[in-house]
């Protein structure tokens, strides 16, 4: 009960004027950025960082939450009239989306993965509503070790587990790592990798990496191409009022990857690929008409859609209750939570009530804003569509000069953001994961303090990690998912 | 086995010089006057022998005959006219930005930017980013007084 009081203050918090506001500016942004090839949550909230220098939490996180589940939808429908999957999560929606456009189905498809997103982004956040309180207890518990052995586990999955090779993984978790270390170390007061540098003794800004990454390397990547793409834009086709059959076929699929989906993006392992993919072949194994799948199956859409709706949802549930980030726009979040200096745990809950059950309210509301807006509005959205893709990739690099120089006025920030950004080309060229980068650069540094704070109430001892038995499952599971794989593979080859 | 000199054993080489200048960086650390359990020297001696490891896999999987050819879209050749014109582009925007300021500077930049992705109106695109540009300017001095990088045009004109 004392949550759905909790949950009571939060509507009249998100209700407010202003408030309502922040959610509506960051729902259409999102969903604007969403629908645009290459842009993501990440490179968006990243470049809307400065704002919380002049606006309150509340509003600037109401804003970002905002964005975070309107790029959510928007990114649904490029992958189905585009099939240029802005994001790796929307990769399966565009598998069968696309198809179903090619058919003339464009609105149907659209229309489950819209509705669907609904459905799972309501039950992802009473999700977040119930189960976080639960965690809270729960992390209430936690001494520094259990959160450095939790930050291992995050930092193994998101690097070894998610994504195409392990060592690559972990080659970007380290570099993030060290740029996280980068300047004065807080608690010894010495200078660390500034090579000199005076500007570098702040640290580096970790809006200069994201958009270094995700709009600077994404664009040069995408210029080399040049030559080789053609991506074909699918009109609009067929009725967005789905069928007496279309509805049969989908609301099976939206529950189940909504629970799919929330389930494992709660977890400290975050991601949505795994969610959405597991969701997908789900599906296709439950289908009535298993024939259609590769040639534009609706519960193909339904079900990953949901998954990854739901698993966005998910990964705010770490976030907020352990301060744990395990996607690189909830990485960025956390960011902006240690430049209001609030640091996201289980005591957020407790001295910023106000704004966690506000930011959750309007989590809410930002779905009923999303549904009507992306449904009758999708002509709108695929209106932007139509900007020419010269015009689309130099205003990107606009502004991300306006996020980085036009903020610091340094030419140094500028020269490190195309560093960064030819970095970011390499690693995509090489198939490095990005995501990794940016967790690493927000969590190592707090893996650093934790490991110190747990050493110093420990009085040097190393046992500590492994005799606290919490703290030992939670480096046992990190071992498991490092070198699990490796040893299944060595022992089926002798077998 | 064979062993090719592939592209993506290069990188492997890459990530291990990486390794060396992490280290000889973290031997420079000073030792801290201040007492801590933990140094500052020691996340920095770990990331730098673990990237030394992970640089050697790499290598070893590179002369193997490495992971690119899995995606064939990773092995095409760039296009080295689009790649010209958008470094063309970021460069003038570097060069240019603290004198001739922020509008101007993107206006540049734009026009190449547009050029690399297969624009043939250098003109029109320059309109484009200036106007672009100038209302970004102007939204941030006068909504939020920002200035987001003044140069010459703007302390003539705004």
């Amino acid at each position: 009960m004392e949550t759905l009081a909790d949950l009571a203050t939060g509507f009249s918090v998100a209700l407010t004027p202003t408030n309502l506001l922040f959610a509506l500016v960051g729902t259409l942004l999102g969903t604007a950025i969403g629908v645009l090839p290459g842009l993501g949550p990440a490179l968006t909230i990243a470049l809307l960082l400065p704002i919380t220098y002049k606006v309150d939490a509340t509003g600037a996180f109401i804003l970002f939450a905002g964005i975070y589940y309107g790029a959510m939808y928007g990114g649904s429908t490029t992958s189905i009239l585009l099939n240029t999957p802005g994001e790796s999560a929307t990769i399966i929606t565009s598998l069968e989306g696309n198809k179903m456009a090619k058919r003339g189905r464009a609105g149907a498809a659209l229309a489950t993965s819209a509705i669907g997103s609904f459905v799972a982004g309501t039950i992802g956040t009473i999700g977040i509503t119930f189960v976080a309180p639960l965690v809270v207890e729960l992390a209430l518990n936690f001494g520094p070790a259990e959160y450095f052995s939790l930050m291992i586990l995050a930092f193994v999955t998101v690097s070894a587990v998610l994504g195409n090779s392990a060592t690559r993984g972990l080659a970007s978790l380290f570099f993030g790592i060290w740029l996280g270390l980068i300047g004065i170390d807080l608690q010894t007061g010495q200078a660390r990798f500034t090579f000199g540098l005076l500007e570098l003794l702040d640290g580096i800004n970790v809006i200069v990496v994201a958009v270094g990454l995700f709009a600077v390397g994404e664009t040069l990547w995408l210029a080399s191409r040049h030559a080789h793409g053609k991506d074909e834009l699918l009109p609009m086709s067929g009725s967005l009022w789905m069928t007496r059959e279309e509805w049969k076929r989908s609301w099976k699929p939206w529950l189940r990857g909504t629970g799919l989906g929330f389930s494992i993006g709660a977890l400290p392992a975050g991601g949505a690929e795994i969610p959405t993919f597991l969701s997908y072949y789900i599906e296709k194994k439950l289908s009535t008409k298993p024939e259609e799948f590769g040639k534009g199956a609706i519960e193909g859409v339904a079900g990953p859609e949901a998954a990854n709706n739901a698993s966005a949802a998910g990964v705010l549930v770490p976030m907020l209750t352990l301060g744990l980030p395990t996607s690189a726009t909830a990485a960025i979040m956390l960011s902006a939570f240690q430049s209001y200096g609030i640091n996201p745990g289980p005591l957020l809950f407790e001295t910023q009530a106000t704004l966690v059950w506000g930011l959750i309210a309007s989590l809410y509301i930002a779905n009923v804003m999303l549904l009507v807006m992306n449904l009758p509005m999708v002509a709108v959205w695929v209106k932007i569509l139509a900007i020419p893709k010269p015009w689309l990739y130099a205003g990107i690099m606009v502004f991300a000069t306006i996020g980085t120089y036009g903020i610091s006025q340094s030419v140094i920030d500028l020269a490190l953001l195309y560093a960064v950004g030819i970095a970011g080309y390499f690693m995509r060229r090489f198939d490095f994961p990005t995501a990794p980068v940016i967790i690493g650069m927000i969590l190592g540094p707090l893996a650093e303090q934790e490991l110190r704070r747990a050493l110093t109430i420990s009085q040097g001892d190393m046992t500590v990690f492994l005799t606290r038995p919490l703290s030992a499952s939670l480096l046992a599971l990190a071992a498991l998912a490092l070198f699990g794989p490796v040893l299944w593979k060595l022992a089926n080859r002798r077998g | 086995m064979n062993f090719k000199l592939t592209a993506d054993a290069w990188v492997g080489v890459a990530v291990l010089v990486f390794a060396g200048i992490v280290y000889y960086e973290a031997a420079q650390i000073p030792a801290s006057p201040l007492y801590a359990r933990v140094g500052p020297a020691v996340f920095p001696f770990f990331i730098s022998g673990a990237m030394a490891l992970l640089g050697a896999a790499l290598l070893v999987q590179g002369l193997r005959g490495g992971w690119s050819h899995e995606d064939p879209e990773l092995t095409l050749l760039p296009d080295w006219r689009a790649v010209f014109w958008i470094a063309l582009g970021l460069a003038v925007n570097l060069a240019a930005i603290a004198d001739l300021g922020f509008t101007l500077a993107s206006a540049l930049m734009f026009a190449c930017v547009s050029r690399c992705f297969g624009s043939k109106r250098p003109v029109a695109d320059f309109g484009v980013g200036f106007a672009l540009a100038a209302f970004a300017y102007l939204g941030f001095s006068v909504g939020l007084g920002i200035n987001i990088g003044e140069g010459i045009l703007e302390k003539l004109v705004f």
